[in-house]
């Protein structure tokens, strides 16, 4: 216990301690000179290209990688060309970073995956400096060409090149950027870029100079830069041995003027103070708050430094150290004459268990924070375990294939299935596949056996990687474990199983999907296979209609035509018709229509449109004979326009060829003579014969023409039930009285009532008796 | 802004607040100023959810309705295309982006579906060659929107159309959708309860989607206890009726779109004292509509009889209120009332605008009952005339009187060429409540509308024949009046003023759908397997197990909540029904309503009717 403070070192309020964690594994002959080196973060793996310069044509560089206590996993002679930069992303793929702008992917395992490009213009001029680097996008890469222009990839997993403008008045053509780094800020990434003592800050569209506050021209140019993990910190250097940080507005004198190999900023969450780690040959020198740097700490061998969310991991031929600041809690315990509780209790109680004594005194002291706790900590010291690696996150943990490991500390860890384990069983299924020596059978087996159906498995996705390694019947076994049918189409389609593919997009109810697979078809296969196809899939058949009543009326005709759907094809000719300007064309589309409509047995139609066509006829031979414009009309509106037009005998001829009723007929014709005020041919009509729709419509149409002495003539023709009414519409009260009072109704009664001025005293109490009277029966 | 969402027994601006924070997300992918390109029949819904300025906080500085040709300039960064995956769309889109002075203003594209992405769309747009330019492609998911503190809508016009006419189940796709992000939101619902066939198809997606997402589900405590589809070929009856309730009668007249009207300016002058109104407005008044006005949700689903009553008594505790002024003699009690005026005030107002509303509707429907049952022609009569025959054939038919035999009023209405829509109501109507029609009587009615209103409607009435709305009458007897005796659908003492049971909505119909809901509750469908039988599709009753420790520990005496999602649309009646049983107090049960479109019969027959003649220029 005595010893846990001896290795720290002070620095203003904070302490620095570096530890050991491991004695690496590996055997480096030449140890990390000459070599590009890249450490993966939060303890990830570690890559090396020794001699990327090569210094003959038939000498190849061998890449090597190594878990982070230096196990070796994989190691292979580089057969590509020059190499810029190693990287690491996210999810622990290897980039390289070629000269020529390429950039190859390989797994932790040193496999292949897949390569692409920074750009045509990359190829011409070659690249000078690249940088990997972490959003919260993914994994960005970032390039300098020899002609000074800087292109950036946000996320090489949805890869969107974009190319910086020019820098003005660009001065360092002889040379390159004395120094850049990448930024991301607002959700945008930019590049901050030195120039001698100036600074720039480049974003898609724009080039901004910017000055530091409290960074004079006496400090000289800056040839170094460093941001923090979190982007939130800057550290510039300069030739004068000045190093400043943005947050402090510190400038802390080296008194190197050399440049500083590496520099990488040493925070914490909750860090009490900015600090930077600055490395140069034999030494290391931690800058913080005070004007003098301190600690400083010598090396023996060529290093390498990582930064890590929580401090820098140091790694050399030998061993490989955590430098990081003292955490506060520590400090307060083990810090000299520390009067904290935490210390108190340790001086009680001398053991690591002090928080489990502790917590015996707090009654209510929720005991998940201890338990989770501790829980972790016994994950972390397993995984630290030399042949594994060291601290990890459970993916990290799959992604090195260590299932059993992986599924144990998801158990353990109780994180959800559908985040632990089922992740864990995808990726191994996903390597499963790829194994040459076991058959289709059983391969499929296995996994179903050991997947089962994990909650957040996509089978879908085993099945692509099978697929990918040219295994399609594999695939195709694997597919059918799949529950969501519209994972499945995709690679249905890729692997040209369009039948299957449809009947799983229509399973999955999603209508895009199907029509997708459509379209496809359509193009894939000759028109009657498709129809055939289409016909047994009657969801995709109809959602294919809609598309053709949309975009191909002529298919839509075919495809009934082949179901022999005559009522659809019949309507089909009658909305062509509408679309046709010449008369004898439109009919012709309507005598195709009424003998789809007879094959469809549906009389009524094809009666219905023999008499529109005759209708068509005759309002053409009208229109030419004198003008009417009819063409286009209603039968009602054509009789309308033929009585307006004085043209009664052919009005009446449709009438009785088209077998109007007597009803309609009779109202159009009162209102057409009204309207012309007709009142003799009014009159002539009233007693042609005994009027369908009563004579109340005669009394009411009258008064609508104000022409209440014509009114009058068809009130007493009214029949009693509508005599009162008729009375009251041409303004005859008496009359509507005497008519209310035989009838002796009193709702009559009463409507009359309230028609009735106050001062026809001697017509209220006739009324008002004969109420009384009807009230009493 | 949408307090009046948070209201309810669910709080629905959970919804609307994700709903803002996945479009404020997208905003911010396209970095910097822009201007949105707006397919226009997504502005409505999305007033919903969010104002202009929401939009603008995310540098959104101009917006243009979404045509061919050329885009207006606008010097932004940004041009952003909201537009629902429809071809038609993505071709004007493409022009769009070709006409772009590409040397002239580089600007970066962008297209949000809504409600969700289409490979055919983009397929598209790869064809015309346009895919390219788009730096994002993304879905805006909005299925169900909020339009207020129990009432959800997808206003997806052409949802009842694409089911029964055209095999089209996209809507039910995008229902099912939405409501697996509400069961995201408020939990997973423990029972699905449906009936008819596209009930069943969305039900049978729901639970394939959960076993898709099985493990990913939610730890929420479940809000809903129950979700009932309904399709809403179960019950074509209801919205063909005229709906009675104010709201009802509101959108039966002038329209409710999006939760605005807009009425005619007149009634509505400002009247300054002592000066004549010279110029009256001639912009017709467009008003908000939902439960964030006071009176408008205590009135809005009364029968419209019980509206003056409501109006009346209101204005007589305003202005008791205001009189309050004179009471006040104190400092502190001046203070205290002038710290109530602006609620006052704006009491006052609403007061005003309903009383004005109601007095038009009342020139309309006033019913001066007298002519009515004399069975006398619909020849010239004022509209309330007319309001009130139609009314009353409305209810013969309802209550199955002469429902077999030619209809004189209908024939009537035709001879006057009254509008072609209120007579396929009728028409329809009277099929429905007779189980069909004999083959002479549908026949002279079909041929009555193609003679008057013209040969080109033969495909609409085609249609409705084919939504079940018109039907030949088949062999088998009429099972309507057993369905109406057993679900009481006609109630004969319906109390407009306090009404006792949901039949007021009507003013003695009881919508059959929510009969349906009713019975549900209790005592069960088992008690109405045989009716249930006859209507169409089948009823079923699903189980979702919930994560354990999830099951709802019930507090004695709390209420139940059960969701009713009516898939092809649903009336302000059968809402204002569903409320009212929320609110009697022995139901036990509270209803949030969710509808792929709000309609009435109007919107509803037109959405299925074929123009071909409006095609031909």
């Amino acid at each position: 216990m005595a010893f846990i403070t001896a290795n720290w070192n002070p620095l203003g309020e904070a302490f620095y301690r570096k530890t050991e964690l491991y004695e690496m594994c590996w055997n480096l002959r030449d140890g990390l000179r000459d070599c590009l080196v890249a450490a993966a973060p939060y303890g990830g793996p570690i890559a090396l290209l020794r001699e990327p310069v090569r210094r003959s044509p038939s000498s190849r560089p061998q890449l090597e990688i190594y878990s982070a206590s230096g196990v070796a996993i994989a190691s292979f002679p580089w057969k590509s060309g020059p190499v810029v930069q190693l990287g690491w992303t996210v999810s622990d793929e290897l980039l390289c970073i070629q000269e020529d702008g390429s950039v190859l992917i390989y797994d932790l395992f040193g496999s292949f995956k897949r390569h692409f490009s920074m750009g045509q213009e990359v190829m011409q001029s070659q690249v000078l400096e690249a940088k990997v680097f972490h959003s919260p996008y993914g994994t960005g890469v970032a390039i300098v060409t020899a002609s000074s222009r800087f292109t950036l990839a946000t996320n090489i997993d949805d890869l969107k090149l974009r190319r910086l403008p020019e820098v003005p008045g660009n001065t360092w053509s002889a040379g390159e950027p004395t120094c850049w780094v990448v930024l991301t800020q607002d959700r945008q990434t930019k590049v901050l870029m030195s120039n001698g003592p100036e600074l720039y800050i480049l974003d898609t569209t724009s080039c901004t100079a910017v000055v530091p506050p409290g960074l004079g021209p006496q400090a000289g140019s800056i040839v170094h830069m460093s941001v923090s993990f979190s982007y939130k910190y800057l550290a510039l250097f300069t030739d004068t041995g000045h190093m400043w940080t943005g947050s402090s507005h510190l400038q802390v004198n080296t008194k190197k003027t050399t440049p500083p190999k590496q520099m990488v900023w040493c925070r914490r969450p909750k860090s009490q103070q900015p600090s930077v780690v600055l490395m140069w040959d034999r030494l290391l020198m931690v800058a913080g708050v005070t004007l003098t740097p301190d600690p400083r700490f010598p090396l023996e061998d060529p290093c390498v430094l990582i930064g890590e969310l929580d401090g820098v991991r140091i790694i050399s031929s030998a061993n490989q150290e955590l430098l990081q600041e003292v955490p506060l809690v520590c400090q307060e315990i083990f810090k000299i004459a520390s009067m904290a509780p935490g210390a108190l209790l340790l001086e009680a109680h001398r053991e690591y268990q002090a928080a489990s004594f502790g917590k015996c005194f707090l009654t209510d002291f929720s005991p998940e924070a201890f338990v989770s706790t501790c829980r972790e900590l016994r994950v972390l010291n397993a995984v630290r375990e030399r042949g594994v690696g060291l601290p990890l996150t459970h993916t990290q943990l799959v992604y090195r294939q260590f299932y059993p490991l992986a599924i144990e500390v998801c158990r353990y860890l109780k994180i959800p299935d559908y985040q632990g384990v089922s992740r864990v069983l995808k990726h191994w299924a996903s390597c499963k596949v790829q194994q040459k020596d076991l058959s289709d059978e059983a391969i499929a087996r296995a996994v179903c056996v050991k997947v089962g159906d994990s909650p957040g498995v996509s089978y879908s996705h085993i099945a692509a990687k099978a697929y990918e390694c040219g295994r399609p019947e594999l695939a195709i076994k694997l597919l059918d474990f799949e529950a969501r049918s519209g994972e499945q189409v995709p690679l249905l389609l890729k692997m040209k199983r369009s039948q299957l593919a449809l009947s799983k997009a229509v399973e999955s109810g999603d209508t895009d999907l199907v029509y997708t697979v459509v379209t496809y078809l359509k193009s894939e296969m000759n028109r009657g296979d498709f129809f055939m196809t289409l016909r047994n899939q009657p969801v995709a058949l109809s959602l294919y209609r809609q598309f053709c009543k949309l975009q191909e009326q002529e298919t839509l005709k075919d495809l009934y035509n082949q179901d022999d759907d005559h009522q659809e094809l019949a309507n089909y000719y009658v909305t062509a018709s509408y679309r046709e300007k010449r008369l004898e064309s439109r009919l012709s589309l309507l005598q195709t229509a009424v003998d789809e409509y007879n094959k469809a047995k549906n009389e009524f139609s094809a009666k219905a449109t023999e008499e529109e066509m005759r209708l068509l006829r005759f309002q053409r031979k009208l229109d030419d004979e004198k003008g009417a414009g009819l063409l286009g009309l209603s039968l009602q509106a054509t009789m309308e326009a033929l009585l307006a037009l004085g043209l009664h005998k052919q009005a009446e001829q449709l009438y009785r060829d088209f077998r109007v009723p007597d009803k309609r007929f009779w109202w159009l014709k009162l209102k057409s003579l009204a309207e012309k005020e007709e009142w003799e041919e009014l009159e002539k009509f009233s007693k042609s014969k005994k009027s369908p729709i009563g004579y109340l419509a005669f009394v009411e149409v009258c008064m609508k023409s104000n022409n209440k002495p014509e009114a009058k003539k068809y009130v007493s023709k009214v029949t009693p039930e509508q005599r009162v009414k008729a009375h009251l519409a041409v303004g005859d009260l008496e009359g509507a009285a005497d008519a209310a009072i035989e009838r002796k109704s009193d709702s009559e009664l009463a409507a009359v009532l309230a028609r009735c001025p106050a001062s026809d005293r001697q017509l209220l109490d006739r009324l008002n008796r004969a109420a009384a009277a009807a009230a009493k029966k | 802004m949408a307090a009046h969402l948070s209201y309810g027994r669910v709080n629905l601006n959970i919804l609307r607040e994700a709903a803002r924070k996945e479009l404020r997300e997208f905003l911010d992918k396209c970095a910097g100023s822009k201007a949105i390109v707006w397919d226009e029949y997504l502005t409505g819904p999305f007033g919903l959810i969010a104002q202009y300025s929401l939009l603008k906080e995310h540098e959104v500085e101009k917006m243009f309705t979404l045509k061919s040709g050329r885009l207006p300039s606008a010097d932004v960064k940004n041009i952003i295309f909201f537009v629902r995956p429809r071809l038609e769309l993505m071709d004007i889109i493409a022009e769009n982006v070709f006409s772009e002075d590409k040397m002239h203003s580089p600007r970066d594209f962008h297209i949000l579906f809504v409600p969700r992405r289409s490979m055919l769309c983009e397929q598209r747009l790869k064809e015309q060659g346009v895919l390219a330019s788009f730096i994002n492609i993304d879905e805006y998911i909005l299925d169900l929107i909020p339009y207020d503190g129990d009432l959800l809508s997808m206003e997806y016009e052409s949802a009842f159309r694409e089911c029964y006419l055209e095999n089209d189940q996209t809507s039910l796709y995008h229902t099912a959708k939405g409501l697996m992000t509400l069961q995201a939101l408020y939990g997973t619902i423990p029972q699905i309860y449906g009936k008819g066939e596209c009930a069943r198809h969305v039900a049978n997606m729901m639970l394939r989607m959960k076993r898709e997402f099985a493990g990913s589900q939610n730890q929420i405590l479940p809000v809903f206890d129950t979700l009932l589809l309904l399709d809403r070929n179960v019950d074509l009856l209801t919205p063909l009726a005229t709906q009675l309730t104010y709201e009802g009668l509101i959108d039966e007249i002038y329209g409710i779109t999006n939760g605005y009207v807009k009425l005619p300016p007149e009634k509505f002058a400002q009247k300054k004292q002592g000066e004549a109104s010279k110029d009256l407005p001639t912009e017709p008044k467009k008003l908000q509509l939902n439960s964030a006005e006071e009176l408008y949700a205590e009135i809005r689903d009364k029968n419209f009889n019980a509206v003056g009553a409501a109006l009346s008594k209101k204005a007589k505790i305003i202005s008791a209120a205001f009189e309050e002024r004179h009471n006040a003699k104190t400092v502190g009690e001046i203070k205290q009332f002038v710290s109530q005026l602006p609620h006052m005030q704006a009491a006052r107002s609403s007061l005003a605008n309903h009383t004005s509303i109601a007095e038009l509707i009342k020139d309309i429907t006033s019913t001066v009952c007298f002519w009515g049952h004399l069975g006398v022609c619909a020849s010239l009569v004022s509209a309330s005339e007319a309001f009130f025959d139609n009314l009353t054939v409305e209810q013969e038919f309802m209550t199955g009187v002469d429902t077999d035999k030619v209809n004189t009023y209908i024939e009537d209405c035709v001879a006057q060429k009254d509008p072609l829509i209120k007579i396929l109501r009728l028409v329809s109507m009277q099929s429905v409540c007779n189980n069909g029609l004999k083959q002479k009587v549908l026949d002279y009615y079909k041929r009555e509308i193609l003679q008057t209103y013209g040969y080109e409607h033969i495909l609409t009435l085609n249609n409705l024949e084919k939504a079940g709305l018109l039907k030949l009458q088949s062999s088998s007897r009429n099972n309507y009046p057993t369905i109406r005796k057993t679900l009481k659908l006609w109630m004969e003492d319906a109390n407009e003023q306090n009404p006792n049971d949901i039949s007021y909505v009507y003013s003695g119909y009881a919508p059959l759908s929510v009969r349906l809901t009713q019975v549900l509750a209790r005592p069960g469908w088992r008690s109405i397997e045989e009716v249930l039988k006859m209507l169409p599709g089948p009823h079923f009753e699903e189980r979702q197990q919930l994560p354990a420790g999830l099951h709802k520990k019930r507090q004695q005496g709390e209420n139940r909540t059960t969701l009713v999602f009516f898939l092809g649309g649903v009336s302000y009646a059968e809402i204002a029904a569903l409320r009212f049983l929320s609110q009697m107090e022995d139901s036990g049960m509270e209803y949030i309503i969710a509808t792929t479109k709000l309609l009435n019969g109007t919107t509803w027959i037109k959405s299925l009717m074929d123009r071909p003649e409006s095609q031909s220029s």
